[in-house]
Protein backbone atom coordinates (compact mmCIF):
# COMPACT_ATOMS: atom_id res chain seq x y z
CA UNK A 1 0.00 0.00 0.00
CA UNK A 2 1.35 3.66 -0.84
CA UNK A 3 2.35 5.31 2.16
CA UNK A 4 1.26 9.13 2.37
CA UNK A 5 2.91 9.89 5.59
CA UNK A 6 6.16 8.48 6.51
CA UNK A 7 8.01 9.41 9.56
CA UNK A 8 11.79 7.88 10.69
CA UNK A 9 13.41 9.06 14.05
CA UNK A 10 11.90 12.12 13.72
CA UNK A 11 11.94 14.89 16.51
CA UNK A 12 10.29 18.46 16.88
CA UNK A 13 10.59 21.01 19.36
CA UNK A 14 9.93 24.74 18.78
CA UNK A 15 12.78 27.31 19.17
CA UNK A 16 14.16 27.61 22.84
CA UNK A 17 12.01 24.55 24.22
CA UNK A 18 12.68 21.01 24.89
CA UNK A 19 12.04 18.01 22.91
CA UNK A 20 7.73 17.73 22.26
CA UNK A 21 8.50 14.73 19.86
CA UNK A 22 11.54 12.08 20.06
CA UNK A 23 12.95 10.42 17.75
CA UNK A 24 9.04 9.12 16.67
CA UNK A 25 8.20 6.44 13.57
CA UNK A 26 5.14 6.08 12.18
CA UNK A 27 3.97 5.27 8.71
CA UNK A 28 0.06 6.37 7.24
CA UNK A 29 -1.07 4.52 3.98
CA UNK A 30 -3.42 6.07 1.32
CA UNK A 31 -7.08 5.91 2.17
CA UNK A 32 -6.38 5.19 5.41
CA UNK A 33 -8.68 7.44 8.67
CA UNK A 34 -5.89 8.08 11.60
CA UNK A 35 -6.96 9.53 14.96
CA UNK A 36 -3.83 10.78 17.01
CA UNK A 37 -4.77 11.48 20.63
CA UNK A 38 -3.05 12.28 23.25
CA UNK A 39 -3.50 15.18 26.18
CA UNK A 40 -3.12 19.02 26.31
CA UNK A 41 0.70 20.22 25.59
CA UNK A 42 1.35 16.50 24.49
CA UNK A 43 2.85 17.58 21.04
CA UNK A 44 -0.43 16.13 19.06
CA UNK A 45 -0.73 19.75 17.19
CA UNK A 46 3.11 19.58 16.78
CA UNK A 47 2.74 16.73 14.93
CA UNK A 48 0.40 17.93 12.42
CA UNK A 49 2.13 21.15 11.67
CA UNK A 50 5.14 19.43 10.89
CA UNK A 51 2.58 17.64 8.24
CA UNK A 52 1.62 21.12 6.60
CA UNK A 53 5.28 22.33 7.27
CA UNK A 54 5.19 24.79 9.39
CA UNK A 55 7.30 23.44 11.83
CA UNK A 56 10.31 22.00 10.72
CA UNK A 57 12.10 18.58 11.59
CA UNK A 58 15.28 18.50 14.43
CA UNK A 59 16.25 15.72 13.11
CA UNK A 60 15.23 12.47 11.33
CA UNK A 61 13.26 12.06 8.47
CA UNK A 62 9.71 13.36 7.23
CA UNK A 63 7.84 12.45 3.85
CA UNK A 64 4.57 13.37 2.88
CA UNK A 65 2.77 12.82 -0.30
CA UNK A 66 5.89 11.64 -1.81
CA UNK A 67 7.73 15.05 -0.85
CA UNK A 68 10.79 14.85 1.38
CA UNK A 69 9.99 18.00 4.56
CA UNK A 70 13.20 17.95 5.32
CA UNK A 71 14.63 21.49 3.89
CA UNK A 72 11.65 22.04 1.86
CA UNK A 73 12.17 24.97 -0.26
CA UNK A 74 8.69 27.59 -0.09
CA UNK A 75 8.18 26.36 -3.70
CA UNK A 76 7.64 22.71 -3.14
CA UNK A 77 6.19 23.49 0.28
CA UNK A 78 3.41 25.71 -1.73
CA UNK A 79 3.28 22.72 -4.38
CA UNK A 80 2.47 19.93 -1.55
CA UNK A 81 0.15 22.30 0.69
CA UNK A 82 -2.41 22.60 -2.62
CA UNK A 83 -2.98 19.04 -2.19
CA UNK A 84 -4.04 19.20 1.16
CA UNK A 85 -7.09 20.05 3.19
CA UNK A 86 -6.39 21.46 6.92
CA UNK A 87 -9.01 22.33 9.13
CA UNK A 88 -8.88 23.92 12.45
CA UNK A 89 -9.91 23.82 16.17
CA UNK A 90 -10.80 27.88 15.37
CA UNK A 91 -11.73 27.33 11.52
CA UNK A 92 -9.56 29.82 9.91
CA UNK A 93 -11.48 31.94 7.54
CA UNK A 94 -11.10 35.06 6.15
CA UNK A 95 -13.21 37.52 7.99
CA UNK A 96 -13.48 39.55 5.14
CA UNK A 97 -14.55 37.12 2.64
CA UNK A 98 -18.02 35.98 1.82
CA UNK A 99 -18.47 32.11 2.54
CA UNK A 100 -18.58 30.72 -0.95
CA UNK A 101 -14.86 33.08 -1.48
CA UNK A 102 -13.35 31.18 1.55
CA UNK A 103 -14.42 27.37 0.12
CA UNK A 104 -12.54 28.95 -3.45
CA UNK A 105 -9.94 29.78 -2.27
CA UNK A 106 -7.93 26.73 -2.70
CA UNK A 107 -9.73 26.50 -6.13
CA UNK A 108 -8.23 30.11 -7.11
CA UNK A 109 -4.66 28.98 -5.54
CA UNK A 110 -4.41 25.90 -7.67
CA UNK A 111 -5.60 27.64 -10.88
CA UNK A 112 -8.60 26.22 -11.56
CA UNK A 113 -10.91 28.06 -13.86
CA UNK A 114 -13.83 30.46 -12.99
CA UNK A 115 -16.50 28.00 -14.02
CA UNK A 116 -15.43 24.64 -12.69
CA UNK A 117 -14.72 26.11 -9.08
CA UNK A 118 -18.01 27.94 -9.40
CA UNK A 119 -19.49 24.62 -9.46
CA UNK A 120 -17.71 22.79 -7.22
CA UNK A 121 -18.51 25.36 -4.24
CA UNK A 122 -21.88 25.13 -5.01
CA UNK A 123 -21.96 21.41 -5.14
CA UNK A 124 -20.24 21.87 -1.67
CA UNK A 125 -22.27 24.39 0.08
CA UNK A 126 -25.15 22.43 -0.72
CA UNK A 127 -23.27 19.41 0.85
CA UNK A 128 -22.58 20.93 3.99
CA UNK A 129 -26.13 21.91 3.96
CA UNK A 130 -24.89 25.75 3.77
CA UNK A 131 -26.46 26.63 0.36
CA UNK A 132 -28.65 29.11 1.89
CA UNK A 133 -26.13 31.19 3.55
CA UNK A 134 -24.27 31.87 0.44
CA UNK A 135 -23.31 36.28 0.54
CA UNK A 136 -23.10 36.05 3.97
CA UNK A 137 -19.59 36.30 6.10
CA UNK A 138 -18.17 34.20 8.51
CA UNK A 139 -18.87 36.37 11.43
CA UNK A 140 -22.22 36.05 10.68
CA UNK A 141 -22.55 32.29 11.34
CA UNK A 142 -22.67 30.14 14.16
CA UNK A 143 -19.45 27.87 15.11
CA UNK A 144 -20.63 24.61 13.74
CA UNK A 145 -21.62 26.75 10.25
CA UNK A 146 -17.96 27.72 10.03
CA UNK A 147 -16.26 24.75 10.59
CA UNK A 148 -18.61 23.40 7.62
CA UNK A 149 -16.98 26.41 5.31
CA UNK A 150 -14.14 25.22 6.54
CA UNK A 151 -14.98 21.70 5.94
CA UNK A 152 -16.01 22.48 2.47
CA UNK A 153 -12.65 24.58 2.02
CA UNK A 154 -11.05 21.55 3.09
CA UNK A 155 -12.71 19.25 0.15
CA UNK A 156 -13.19 21.56 -2.05
CA UNK A 157 -9.62 21.12 -4.26
CA UNK A 158 -10.34 16.82 -3.41
CA UNK A 159 -7.03 16.97 -1.70
CA UNK A 160 -4.72 13.43 -1.34
CA UNK A 161 -4.75 13.99 2.55
CA UNK A 162 -7.28 15.67 5.35
CA UNK A 163 -5.35 17.24 8.11
CA UNK A 164 -7.73 18.40 10.77
CA UNK A 165 -6.50 19.43 14.50
CA UNK A 166 -9.05 19.20 17.25
CA UNK A 167 -12.05 20.31 14.75
CA UNK A 168 -15.14 19.51 16.65
CA UNK A 169 -13.40 20.85 19.88
CA UNK A 170 -15.33 24.37 19.53
CA UNK A 171 -19.00 22.63 18.20
CA UNK A 172 -21.62 21.01 19.30
CA UNK A 173 -23.43 18.05 19.38
CA UNK A 174 -24.86 18.20 15.93
CA UNK A 175 -22.25 20.49 14.10
CA UNK A 176 -19.75 17.71 15.28
CA UNK A 177 -21.90 14.71 13.71
CA UNK A 178 -22.22 16.50 10.65
CA UNK A 179 -18.16 17.76 10.49
CA UNK A 180 -17.80 13.75 11.08
CA UNK A 181 -19.55 12.84 8.46
CA UNK A 182 -18.31 14.93 6.18
CA UNK A 183 -14.65 13.34 6.79
CA UNK A 184 -15.76 10.15 6.74
CA UNK A 185 -17.51 10.86 3.62
CA UNK A 186 -14.22 11.91 2.02
CA UNK A 187 -12.55 9.27 2.99
CA UNK A 188 -15.02 6.35 2.00
CA UNK A 189 -15.87 8.08 -1.01
CA UNK A 190 -13.22 9.73 -2.63
CA UNK A 191 -10.24 7.43 -0.48
CA UNK A 192 -8.59 10.73 0.76
CA UNK A 193 -6.56 9.78 3.49
CA UNK A 194 -7.53 11.82 6.84
CA UNK A 195 -5.42 12.51 9.92
CA UNK A 196 -7.20 13.87 13.10
CA UNK A 197 -5.88 15.44 16.14
CA UNK A 198 -8.04 14.40 18.95
CA UNK A 199 -8.63 14.07 22.72
CA UNK A 200 -11.27 11.98 22.07
CA UNK A 201 -12.29 9.85 19.47
CA UNK A 202 -16.13 10.12 18.87
CA UNK A 203 -18.27 7.49 19.61
CA UNK A 204 -20.60 8.30 15.66
CA UNK A 205 -17.17 6.67 13.81
CA UNK A 206 -18.66 3.98 11.20
CA UNK A 207 -15.58 3.94 8.92
CA UNK A 208 -12.20 1.64 10.36
CA UNK A 209 -9.61 3.78 11.37
CA UNK A 210 -5.69 3.44 13.34
CA UNK A 211 -5.24 5.36 16.55
CA UNK A 212 -2.11 7.03 17.64
CA UNK A 213 -1.46 8.03 20.81
CA UNK A 214 0.97 10.63 22.09
CA UNK A 215 2.70 10.47 25.47
CA UNK A 216 5.62 11.85 26.77
CA UNK A 217 6.91 12.78 23.13
CA UNK A 218 6.55 9.59 21.78
CA UNK A 219 4.16 8.17 19.69
CA UNK A 220 2.60 4.59 19.73
CA UNK A 221 -0.07 2.98 17.01
CA UNK A 222 -2.98 1.41 19.82
CA UNK A 223 -3.52 -1.80 18.71
CA UNK B 1 -12.85 53.66 8.94
CA UNK B 2 -9.75 51.70 9.72
CA UNK B 3 -9.18 51.11 6.07
CA UNK B 4 -9.90 54.50 5.15
CA UNK B 5 -7.07 55.55 7.63
CA UNK B 6 -4.75 53.43 6.47
CA UNK B 7 -5.39 54.44 2.93
CA UNK B 8 -5.41 58.23 4.49
CA UNK B 9 -1.44 58.17 6.11
CA UNK B 10 0.09 56.42 2.76
CA UNK B 11 -2.23 58.57 0.68
CA UNK B 12 -0.71 61.58 2.27
CA UNK B 13 2.82 60.60 2.36
CA UNK B 14 3.09 59.51 -1.39
CA UNK B 15 1.37 62.79 -1.69
CA UNK B 16 4.07 64.93 -0.06
CA UNK B 17 6.59 63.07 -1.93
CA UNK B 18 5.24 63.41 -5.72
CA UNK B 19 4.20 67.03 -4.90
CA UNK B 20 7.57 67.52 -3.70
CA UNK B 21 9.08 66.24 -7.22
CA UNK B 22 6.96 68.25 -8.93
CA UNK B 23 8.24 71.12 -6.78
CA UNK B 24 11.66 70.20 -7.88
CA UNK B 25 10.58 70.07 -11.67
CA UNK B 26 9.01 73.56 -11.48
CA UNK B 27 12.02 74.79 -9.93
CA UNK B 28 14.29 72.96 -12.64
CA UNK B 29 11.41 74.98 -15.27
CA UNK B 30 12.19 78.17 -14.23
CA UNK B 31 16.07 77.50 -13.98
CA UNK B 32 16.05 76.67 -17.61
CA UNK B 33 13.41 79.59 -18.29
CA UNK B 34 15.74 81.46 -16.66
CA UNK B 35 18.91 80.33 -18.23
CA UNK B 36 17.60 81.14 -21.56
CA UNK B 37 16.54 84.46 -20.49
CA UNK B 38 20.36 84.80 -19.39
CA UNK B 39 21.39 83.28 -22.60
CA UNK B 40 19.39 85.32 -24.97
CA UNK B 41 20.41 88.60 -22.89
CA UNK B 42 24.34 87.89 -22.50
CA UNK B 43 26.32 88.38 -25.41
CA UNK B 44 30.34 89.04 -25.07
CA UNK B 45 32.11 91.79 -26.84
CA UNK B 46 35.43 91.09 -28.94
CA UNK B 47 37.87 94.29 -30.11
CA UNK B 48 40.00 93.01 -32.98
CA UNK B 49 41.94 94.71 -35.17
CA UNK B 50 41.03 95.81 -38.63
CA UNK B 51 41.46 92.76 -41.27
CA UNK B 52 40.45 89.88 -38.78
CA UNK B 53 38.92 86.68 -39.98
CA UNK B 54 35.74 86.45 -38.06
CA UNK B 55 35.82 82.56 -38.49
CA UNK B 56 38.34 82.69 -36.42
CA UNK B 57 36.17 83.36 -33.52
CA UNK B 58 33.37 80.83 -34.61
CA UNK B 59 35.98 77.88 -34.12
CA UNK B 60 37.17 79.50 -31.16
CA UNK B 61 34.60 77.48 -28.67
CA UNK B 62 31.94 75.24 -29.47
CA UNK B 63 29.69 77.38 -26.86
CA UNK B 64 29.80 80.05 -29.59
CA UNK B 65 26.65 80.06 -31.55
CA UNK B 66 27.48 83.35 -34.01
CA UNK B 67 29.25 86.25 -34.23
CA UNK B 68 28.15 89.65 -35.77
CA UNK B 69 29.83 92.53 -36.41
CA UNK B 70 28.76 95.87 -34.57
CA UNK B 71 28.73 98.62 -36.83
CA UNK B 72 29.97 101.75 -33.98
CA UNK B 73 28.54 104.35 -36.82
CA UNK B 74 25.70 105.66 -34.45
CA UNK B 75 28.29 106.14 -31.93
CA UNK B 76 30.70 108.07 -34.11
CA UNK B 77 28.43 109.98 -35.76
CA UNK B 78 27.76 111.75 -32.88
CA UNK B 79 31.20 113.25 -33.27
CA UNK B 80 30.79 114.02 -36.60
CA UNK B 81 29.57 117.73 -36.09
CA UNK B 82 32.51 118.74 -33.69
CA UNK B 83 35.24 117.49 -36.19
CA UNK B 84 36.74 118.05 -39.12
CA UNK B 85 35.71 115.81 -42.14
CA UNK B 86 39.15 114.44 -42.38
CA UNK B 87 39.89 113.85 -38.96
CA UNK B 88 36.24 111.83 -38.57
CA UNK B 89 37.74 109.76 -41.92
CA UNK B 90 40.85 109.25 -40.25
CA UNK B 91 38.86 108.31 -36.85
CA UNK B 92 36.89 105.49 -38.54
CA UNK B 93 39.73 104.21 -40.14
CA UNK B 94 41.90 103.60 -37.16
CA UNK B 95 39.09 102.56 -35.03
CA UNK B 96 39.14 98.86 -34.44
CA UNK B 97 36.29 96.14 -35.32
CA UNK B 98 33.27 94.83 -32.66
CA UNK B 99 31.84 91.84 -32.45
CA UNK B 100 29.40 90.54 -30.81
CA UNK B 101 29.64 86.85 -29.98
CA UNK B 102 26.00 85.08 -29.12
CA UNK B 103 26.31 81.80 -26.87
CA UNK B 104 24.55 78.23 -27.57
CA UNK B 105 23.64 78.13 -23.49
CA UNK B 106 24.29 80.43 -20.57
CA UNK B 107 27.95 79.57 -19.61
CA UNK B 108 28.95 78.86 -16.09
CA UNK B 109 31.74 81.13 -14.79
CA UNK B 110 34.43 78.69 -15.14
CA UNK B 111 33.44 78.72 -18.89
CA UNK B 112 33.54 82.12 -19.07
CA UNK B 113 37.04 82.54 -18.25
CA UNK B 114 37.64 79.66 -20.41
CA UNK B 115 35.95 81.20 -23.48
CA UNK B 116 37.83 84.48 -22.92
CA UNK B 117 41.08 83.23 -22.63
CA UNK B 118 41.16 81.01 -25.73
CA UNK B 119 39.38 84.27 -27.67
CA UNK B 120 42.31 86.18 -26.42
CA UNK B 121 44.53 83.79 -27.14
CA UNK B 122 43.43 84.39 -31.21
CA UNK B 123 45.57 86.94 -32.84
CA UNK B 124 44.82 90.32 -33.14
CA UNK B 125 42.25 90.30 -31.07
CA UNK B 126 43.09 93.27 -28.41
CA UNK B 127 39.95 92.73 -25.83
CA UNK B 128 37.33 90.81 -24.78
CA UNK B 129 34.53 92.11 -22.40
CA UNK B 130 32.51 89.36 -20.77
CA UNK B 131 30.00 91.35 -18.56
CA UNK B 132 30.06 88.16 -16.63
CA UNK B 133 30.16 90.02 -12.98
CA UNK B 134 26.33 91.38 -13.71
CA UNK B 135 25.18 87.94 -14.50
CA UNK B 136 27.15 85.69 -11.66
CA UNK B 137 25.41 86.69 -8.97
CA UNK B 138 21.84 85.90 -10.14
CA UNK B 139 23.03 82.70 -12.06
CA UNK B 140 24.84 81.80 -8.62
CA UNK B 141 22.10 82.50 -6.44
CA UNK B 142 19.44 80.64 -8.86
CA UNK B 143 22.26 77.66 -8.81
CA UNK B 144 21.99 77.87 -4.64
CA UNK B 145 18.52 77.46 -4.81
CA UNK B 146 18.60 74.63 -7.44
CA UNK B 147 20.84 73.04 -5.08
CA UNK B 148 18.63 73.76 -1.69
CA UNK B 149 15.78 72.31 -3.33
CA UNK B 150 17.46 68.97 -4.45
CA UNK B 151 18.77 68.47 -0.84
CA UNK B 152 15.59 69.64 0.31
CA UNK B 153 13.83 66.82 -2.15
CA UNK B 154 16.01 64.16 -0.95
CA UNK B 155 15.64 64.36 2.83
CA UNK B 156 11.72 64.68 2.27
CA UNK B 157 11.44 61.41 -0.11
CA UNK B 158 13.97 59.96 2.47
CA UNK B 159 11.81 60.78 5.73
CA UNK B 160 8.47 60.24 3.57
CA UNK B 161 9.92 56.37 2.44
CA UNK B 162 10.77 55.25 5.99
CA UNK B 163 6.72 56.94 6.87
CA UNK B 164 5.41 54.33 3.91
CA UNK B 165 7.49 51.65 5.52
CA UNK B 166 6.06 51.99 8.41
CA UNK B 167 2.64 51.95 7.19
CA UNK B 168 2.80 49.28 5.15
CA UNK B 169 4.28 47.25 7.91
CA UNK B 170 0.87 48.00 9.77
CA UNK B 171 -1.25 47.21 6.40
CA UNK B 172 0.50 43.63 6.48
CA UNK B 173 -0.16 42.95 10.30
CA UNK B 174 -3.29 43.81 9.52
CA UNK B 175 -3.48 41.03 6.49
CA UNK B 176 -1.40 38.75 8.43
CA UNK B 177 -3.91 36.02 9.24
CA UNK B 178 -5.25 36.26 5.76
CA UNK B 179 -2.21 36.03 4.03
CA UNK B 180 -0.97 33.13 6.55
CA UNK B 181 -4.67 31.35 5.74
CA UNK B 182 -3.86 31.59 1.80
CA UNK B 183 -0.38 29.99 2.77
CA UNK B 184 -2.05 27.28 4.23
CA UNK B 185 -3.42 26.15 1.06
CA UNK B 186 -0.30 26.95 -1.08
CA UNK B 187 -0.50 30.26 -2.11
CA UNK B 188 2.56 31.77 -3.69
CA UNK B 189 4.39 34.71 -2.38
CA UNK B 190 2.98 37.05 -4.58
CA UNK B 191 -0.85 35.75 -4.52
CA UNK B 192 -0.81 36.42 -0.65
CA UNK B 193 0.72 39.63 -1.29
CA UNK B 194 -1.82 40.59 -3.97
CA UNK B 195 -3.67 43.11 -1.78
CA UNK B 196 -0.71 45.06 -0.33
CA UNK B 197 0.02 45.69 -3.77
CA UNK B 198 -3.62 46.33 -4.94
CA UNK B 199 -4.08 48.76 -2.24
CA UNK B 200 -0.26 50.23 -2.71
CA UNK B 201 -0.98 50.84 -6.33
CA UNK B 202 -4.58 52.10 -5.55
CA UNK B 203 -2.67 54.80 -3.26
CA UNK B 204 -0.17 55.63 -5.83
CA UNK B 205 -3.00 56.41 -8.39
CA UNK B 206 -5.00 58.22 -5.75
CA UNK B 207 -1.69 60.50 -4.61
CA UNK B 208 -0.75 61.27 -8.36
CA UNK B 209 -4.29 62.28 -9.18
CA UNK B 210 -4.32 65.09 -6.51
CA UNK B 211 -0.49 66.36 -6.86
CA UNK B 212 -2.12 66.71 -10.50
CA UNK B 213 -5.23 68.80 -9.91
CA UNK B 214 -3.05 70.76 -6.91
CA UNK B 215 -0.46 72.05 -9.92
CA UNK B 216 -3.59 72.19 -12.36
CA UNK B 217 -5.74 74.28 -10.13
CA UNK B 218 -2.32 76.17 -9.21
CA UNK B 219 -2.21 76.74 -13.07
CA UNK B 220 -5.54 78.03 -13.96
CA UNK B 221 -5.29 79.64 -10.97
CA UNK B 222 -2.39 82.60 -12.57
CA UNK B 223 -1.16 83.64 -9.29
CA UNK B 224 2.46 81.59 -9.47
CA UNK B 225 2.81 82.14 -13.09
CA UNK B 226 2.24 86.05 -12.47
CA UNK B 227 5.07 86.07 -10.18
CA UNK B 228 7.48 84.04 -12.37
CA UNK B 229 6.34 86.83 -15.47
CA UNK B 230 7.90 89.65 -13.00
CA UNK B 231 11.30 87.58 -13.31
CA UNK B 232 10.97 87.34 -16.94
CA UNK B 233 9.93 83.89 -17.62
CA UNK B 234 7.11 81.70 -18.46
CA UNK B 235 6.99 78.14 -16.63
CA UNK B 236 4.60 76.01 -17.35
CA UNK B 237 3.56 74.56 -13.62
CA UNK B 238 1.65 71.53 -14.39
CA UNK B 239 2.55 70.32 -18.36
CA UNK B 240 -0.79 67.94 -18.75
CA UNK B 241 -0.44 64.12 -19.74
CA UNK B 242 3.39 64.18 -20.18
CA UNK B 243 3.48 65.69 -16.22
CA UNK B 244 0.60 63.58 -15.08
CA UNK B 245 2.52 60.23 -16.55
CA UNK B 246 5.54 60.92 -14.47
CA UNK B 247 4.11 61.74 -11.16
CA UNK B 248 2.18 58.31 -11.61
CA UNK B 249 5.02 56.43 -12.98
CA UNK B 250 6.90 57.71 -9.59
CA UNK B 251 3.99 57.16 -7.06
CA UNK B 252 3.41 53.53 -8.62
CA UNK B 253 7.36 52.88 -8.71
CA UNK B 254 8.07 54.17 -5.08
CA UNK B 255 4.74 52.16 -3.75
CA UNK B 256 5.77 49.16 -5.73
CA UNK B 257 9.08 48.82 -4.76
CA UNK B 258 8.63 49.21 -0.94
CA UNK B 259 5.52 46.79 -0.82
CA UNK B 260 8.03 44.60 -2.49
CA UNK B 261 10.38 45.38 0.32
CA UNK B 262 7.91 44.78 2.93
CA UNK B 263 6.79 40.97 1.25
CA UNK B 264 10.46 39.89 0.84
CA UNK B 265 11.60 40.96 4.14
CA UNK B 266 8.44 38.35 5.36
CA UNK B 267 8.71 36.05 2.87
CA UNK B 268 9.49 33.54 4.90
CA UNK B 269 5.73 33.28 7.49
CA UNK B 270 4.94 29.75 7.03
CA UNK B 271 2.44 29.97 9.90
CA UNK B 272 4.48 28.03 12.59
Amino acid sequence: MDKVIYAQDLSLSYKDDHNIIHKANFSFNAGEFIFITGASGSGKSTILKSLYGALKADRGKLIVGGVTMNGISSKKLNFLRRHIGIVFQDYKLIKEWTIEKNVTLPLIISGYAKEVSDEQVDKLLTHVKLSHQIGRYPPELSGGEQQRVAMARALAHNPILILADEPTGNLDEYSAKVVWDLLEGANEQLKTTVVVVTHNIPDVMHVPFRKFHIEKGDINEIL
Amino acid sequence: MRSFKNHLSLIIALFSIIFTVQIFIVVDRSINAYEKKLKDEYSMIVIVKKGFDKQLLVNANPLIASVVELSPDHIVDKLKSEISNQNFKLLKLSLPTFYKVRLNRFPRPKEIKKLTSAITKITNVTKVEDFSSNHDVTYKLLLLFKTITEIFSIAMIAVTSLLILKEMKIWQFQHNERMSIMALFGAPIWLRSAVLFRLAIVDALISSLLVSATFFLAKTNGKVANELSQLGISVELFNGVDDLLKLVLIALCLSVVLATMIVIANREDRYA
